[in-house]
């Protein structure tokens, strides 16, 4: 769908700008690098990338295309999983080099390549030889058959070699790949990259000193994983771009699974995306989640059972019985009528929408400077606030006026321009008028320091004017005056007036900032099955196996397996019926008592007076049942044969989970 | 008057030799009255051993190029299979006197494939009469290839039936090197360290031809004076010399002291060395860094060093992961009822207790602890109910490629995993907080 292609349109922008970020440096070092070449160091470069694994494969593509872009076609990436030993490294390594390679010389010489592939002495030496080969070839070249990339390379272009988990390879291997390398940096232009997931102390506690001397490290830092997300919740959420919107909980539980769990930027995504397919493939309605422009079309298009589907959403129906009594019939009977109102109404959504991402990041401005963020430090966390219900009846958001009113001057200065700016920026129409009264605010700011400066004028001379002023009637009222803006001046003005700016925030905060469950058809735009999310990204496959095993109907849906209480139904499978014998064993348990056990249960309902003959001894196809389900038991990890005992199995789970 | 002398080589070959080896006269001479003259068979294999950077490699380079003897130069390290190894050294033993001519690449994948071809290729290089120098650097790495490598290579005189000597090098003394099935006892020679005395002479020698030789003599002396303490790695503190020296020249420049004012250029130089001791030596600042802040006249603190990012962020659960890993690790489980087991959220009470017992169980390091324990304690410590999905399962596996655990006894992956916490107590607490 459209909106996921732009939706990763927006993530790769927003990678690349943070790529760039982090290597418009790294590309004026490297060539610095080239005269660093005499200390016999490797330059390299530690790129610290935080513990979100899941995304560095992207950052890496990233960074590798960038720099087959930007300096150099030589790039290899190194994976730990593939390189165990020293040899499978230059391997790894040689066939990347000469492949890339073969890509940039086009394909003449595809087969001695090929050819030579299969016997490649992988060996620094064999790696130079190319390298020389290479460059000369580039260098000799003419140059209209590859003006463009050459020109954009240097004579020689530096081979760079990332290695992408620098924690998980192995120290050997790293060890000799730096001292071979350190052997032939004359010949070879090398330039490593470390991608470090935890902290970059790790160079020291993976390489000697010995090692880490004959590299040249330099350090960048990648953004926090957090603030990635806030741009990407910024981008994708807080915009009235995309019509498709997340509910209170179900952004509640992504957020949750970014910070409890992972930190993968990735995840999140994929989560989000998930939402946008569930929304659309569950709500029925959906077809009206579009953009602006497209709706009028898409609600005359609407059939008789889609405005029967409007007619049916809660939001809908509540808004229909305040209407008067005339129109309600209108709306539940007349279908264009109804298609009509439909339009108007989600115009009037599209709206709101603007409004209320303009005035929560104003909001957002207020309360982020207070003391102990009693409204949350993220707009994130005031989006969540907002959506989840009334956000002007919570103790927080009083709290954070009372705050606001002892703002002091230059902050609530800075403050009321910042919204200001964000108002001015948004595109909804309703805002010149308050603009104009913040702007009005402003004014009031500044007129009330040019009083004060002139009142501490006054003040400092009163004496002097009146002794100046001789006229009794100027007099009385210059006195009159001083009396006034003694008993004003510090209590008064200032503080009306940051009175009056905090109640106005407030009252565009009632306003505008209406949980979206209030309004009238939010079903359309708004995911909000977060029960239904939390199943498919919150996998929890042991509770899954013990409610399966415990209650096999919930699975099976088979009425007859329906259990009450603790009883064990002998209609339930073998292997439910031994899950639950065993967990009412210790941690070793006799697999005679168990399959006596169990041969009860089997064959309680069958024979309710069984004979005292066929007791003692065990059927052999119920044993054969016992044996196997045990199995299948010991499959799953449940249990496991011990050898502290004989004829005992070990048990390895405890309670519930 | 020259110290080496030796019959076989012109006196002016040795001179310059001698020049270019300072402070080694004595091992030379001793290897060259080993080498004896040019035809003349030598000892078999010779063993030289000594600290790093006591000049083995150099040594033996300058040795063998200045009197032009034959002989192949390897790296181990490089060469990290036997075939490479063997191949590399046909390689260039072809090409050592055949000059320009192209050979065709060698295949010798066993030591009785070497043996044939090395005799075909010395008797195609007419080498014959001249004794053959094989050098093989970091010979420490012969060891953990085939077992028959060492030992052939150490009777490779008797094996090919030619005139060659094998020269050993390494870090490490010969008797750990001793296979246990025995073999030819080479020829050993041990290269001390360099004393204060001659790496001060070393040092000096290749001064900038800008400035005097006494003027960086008393550069290097300054040098010495604040670096010995710490390094006596020649090559490290070649680097530093390198680094440091437009620093110490400054005020020459500036005009504001003369060469032979060296207390002023030792105020001047010695805070700045000191700082250089705290980071570049420590790697904590790469020296391109280092040259850009002098460039600047900066102040280090703006450029914080490797170890100033110690702080690893990590996700809600992952750290009371961690935290629970390490309880684990460092109590012994009789403990565990306890600490966890009467109430919730007590883990102010559990450092407390845990302090009479630290000393003894950080001493002796990280304990294995299974996956169950950890669980257990995972969940006594977090405050609110955590479901165990497939996301915790996850993390601890992340955890475990980042190194901050690891897992012991790789067997039983199934049906109970062990694992050991690998982070610090500062780690922790830091965590923690």
């Amino acid at each position: 769908q459209q909106i996921q292609e732009n939706l990763n349109k927006q993530l790769l922008g927003n990678l690349v700008s943070f790529l760039s970020r982090s290597h418009s440096d790294f590309q004026e070092k490297t060539t610095e690098w080239t005269c660093r070449m005499k200390f016999r160091e490797i330059p390299t470069a530690a790129l610290v990338l935080g513990v979100n694994v899941t995304d560095h494969d992207l950052i890496f593509r990233g960074v590798s295309d960038v720099l087959q872009d930007n300096i150099t076609p030589y790039v290899a990436l190194l994976e730990a999983k593939d390189c165990p030993g020293i040899k499978n490294l230059m391997q790894k390594l040689m066939g990347q080099l000469m492949n890339c390679d073969i890509d940039v010389d086009s394909e003449e010489d595809e087969d001695s390549v090929r050819v030579s592939q299969n016997r490649i002495r992988c060996s620094m030496s064999s790696l130079i030889s190319w390298y020389d080969s290479v460059t000369k070839n580039t260098d000799s070249e003419t140059p209209s058959k590859k003006r463009n990339s050459s020109s954009r390379h240097w004579q020689s272009p530096p081979v760079v070699v990332i290695f992408k988990d620098m924690e998980s390879f192995t120290t050997k291997v790293l060890q000799d790949f730096i001292v071979i390398s350190s052997q032939h940096i004359h010949e070879l232009p090398l330039v490593l990259i470390f991608g470090i997931a935890t902290s970059p102390m790790i160079i020291h506690r993976l390489l000697p000193h010995s090692v880490s001397s004959l590299l040249c490290i330099e350090l960048f830092q990648s953004l926090s994983c957090k603030e990635h997300l806030s741009t990407i919740i910024d981008k994708l959420l807080l915009t009235s771009r995309f019509p498709f919107k997340l509910g209170e909980k179900v952004l509640q539980v992504l957020i949750n699974i970014f910070l409890y769990h992972d930190f993968s930027v990735q995840n999140f995504i994929k989560g989000f995306q998930l939402c946008i397919v569930e929304h659309f493939y569950s709500q029925p309605l959906s077809v009206l989640c579009c953009h602006l422009a497209d709706i009028k079309k898409r609600v005359y298009s609407l059939s008789h059972d889609q405005c029967e589907n409007i007619r049916r959403l809660p939001s809908f129906r509540r808004y229909v019985e305040k209407q008067e009594s005339g129109k309600q019939i209108e709306l539940l009977t007349n279908d264009s009528f109804l298609k009509e109102e439909t339009e108007k109404l989600l115009e009037d959504l599209h709206v709101y929408h603007e409004n209320y991402v303009s005035i929560l990041r104003c909001l957002h401005v207020f309360t982020s400077s207070l003391p102990k963020y009693p409204l949350g430090k993220q707009i994130r966390e005031l989006h969540c606030a907002c959506l989840e219900n009334q956000v002007w009846k919570t103790e927080e958001y009083e709290s954070s006026l009372q705050l606001a009113r002892m703002l002091n001057k230059t902050d609530l200065v800075t403050m009321l321009q910042q919204c200001v700016e964000i108002l001015m920026s948004s595109s909804g129409k309703e805002f010149d008028r308050t603009v104009e009264k913040m702007k009005e605010f402003l004014t009031q700011f500044q007129n009330l320091e040019a009083e004060a400066s002139q009142e501490r004028d006054v003040s400092v001379s009163p004496q002097k004017e009146l002794q100046k002023k001789t006229d009794l009637y100027h007099l009385q009222k210059t006195l009159l005056e001083l009396k006034e803006s003694r008993r004003s001046k510090k209590l008064t003005k200032f503080e009306m007036l940051r009175f009056e700016v905090v109640d106005y925030i407030d009252s565009l905060v009632r306003r505008y900032l209406v949980p979206a469950e209030d309004r009238t058809l939010h079903e359309i735009v708004y995911f909000n099955a977060a029960a239904v999310l939390r199943g498919h990204l919150n996998a929890a496959p042991r509770t899954a196996l013990h409610t399966a095993l415990n209650n096999p109907h919930w699975y099976l849906k088979n009425q007859a397996l329906r259990c009450d209480g603790g009883g064990i139904s002998n209609k339930a499978p073998d292997i439910c019926i031994v899950y639950k014998l065993h967990l009412e064993c210790g941690r070793l348990i006799n697999l005679v008592d168990w399959l006596e056990a169990f041969s009860t249960v089997v064959t309680a309902a069958e024979e309710p007076n069984a004979d005292a003959a066929s007791s003692d001894q065990v059927d052999d196809v119920i044993h054969a049942r016992f044996i196997r389900a045990v199995s299948e038991l010991e499959l799953l990890g449940f249990i496991k044969p011990s050898k502290q005992k004989t004829d005992h199995v070990a048990r390895l789970t405890w309670g519930g989970c | 008057m020259p110290s080496l002398e030796h019959p076989a080589y012109p006196a002016a070959d040795l001179l310059r030799l001698e020049s270019l080896v300072p402070c080694r006269e004595s091992q030379v001479s001793m290897l060259l009255s080993l080498f004896g003259e040019r035809q003349q068979f030598s000892f078999p294999s010779i063993f030289i051993y000594g600290h790093t950077s006591s000049g083995k490699t150099y040594v033996m380079k300058t040795l063998l190029t200045t009197l032009q003897l034959p002989h192949v130069f390897v790296n181990c390290v490089e060469y990290f299979t036997s075939r490479l190894l063997l191949e590399e050294i046909l390689i260039q033993l072809q090409s050592c006197s055949s000059g320009t001519e192209q050979t065709s690449p060698v295949h010798c994948d066993t030591l009785n494939d070497f043996v044939r071809l090395f005799k075909q290729a010395v008797a195609s290089q007419e080498l014959e009469g001249q004794t053959l120098y094989i050098v093989l650097d970091r010979a420490e790495q012969l060891r953990e290839m085939e077992a028959n490598i060492l030992p052939a290579f150490l009777r490779l005189q008797e094996l090919t039936d030619r005139n060659v000597t094998v020269i050993l090098l390494s870090e490490i003394v010969w008797e750990l090197f001793r296979p246990n099935i025995g073999c030819f006892e080479p020829f050993t020679m041990y290269f001390p360290d360099y004393s204060i005395g001659h790496l001060q002479k070393i040092l000096s020698q290749n001064h900038p031809p800008e400035y005097s030789a006494d003027f960086y003599a008393a550069y290097i002396n300054i040098l010495l004076g604040v670096f010995y303490m710490v390094c006596r790695d020649l090559k490290e503190l070649r680097h530093l010399a390198a680094l440091n020296f437009a620093k110490y020249c400054e005020p020459v420049v500036r005009g504001e002291a003369n060469e032979r004012d060296t207390r002023k250029l030792w105020k001047n130089i010695e805070p700045h060395l000191k700082k250089a001791m705290q980071t570049v030596y420590l790697r904590e600042i790469s020296s391109s860094q280092w040259e850009r802040l002098q460039h600047d006249g900066g102040e280090p603190g703006q450029l914080k060093g490797l170890s100033a990012h110690t702080h690893v962020e990590l996700p809600y659960y992952s750290k009371f992961l961690l935290i629970a890993a390490y309880l684990a690790s460092y109590n012994p489980v009789r403990t565990d009822k306890r600490f966890f087991l009467k109430h919730h959220g007590k883990i102010r009470k559990t450092n407390f207790m845990k302090k009479h017992e630290k000393t003894s169980n950080h001493l002796l390091g990280p304990k294995p602890f299974p996956l169950d324990r950890l669980l257990a304690i995972l969940y006594s410590i977090v405050d609110n109910r955590v479901a165990p999905t497939a996301n915790i399962f996850s993390q601890i596996t992340s955890l475990v490629t980042l190194q901050l655990l690891s897992m012991v006894g790789q067997n039983d992956q199934l049906d109970g995993p062990r694992y050991k916490c690998t982070v610090s107590l500062d780690f922790i607490r830091a965590i923690a907080r």
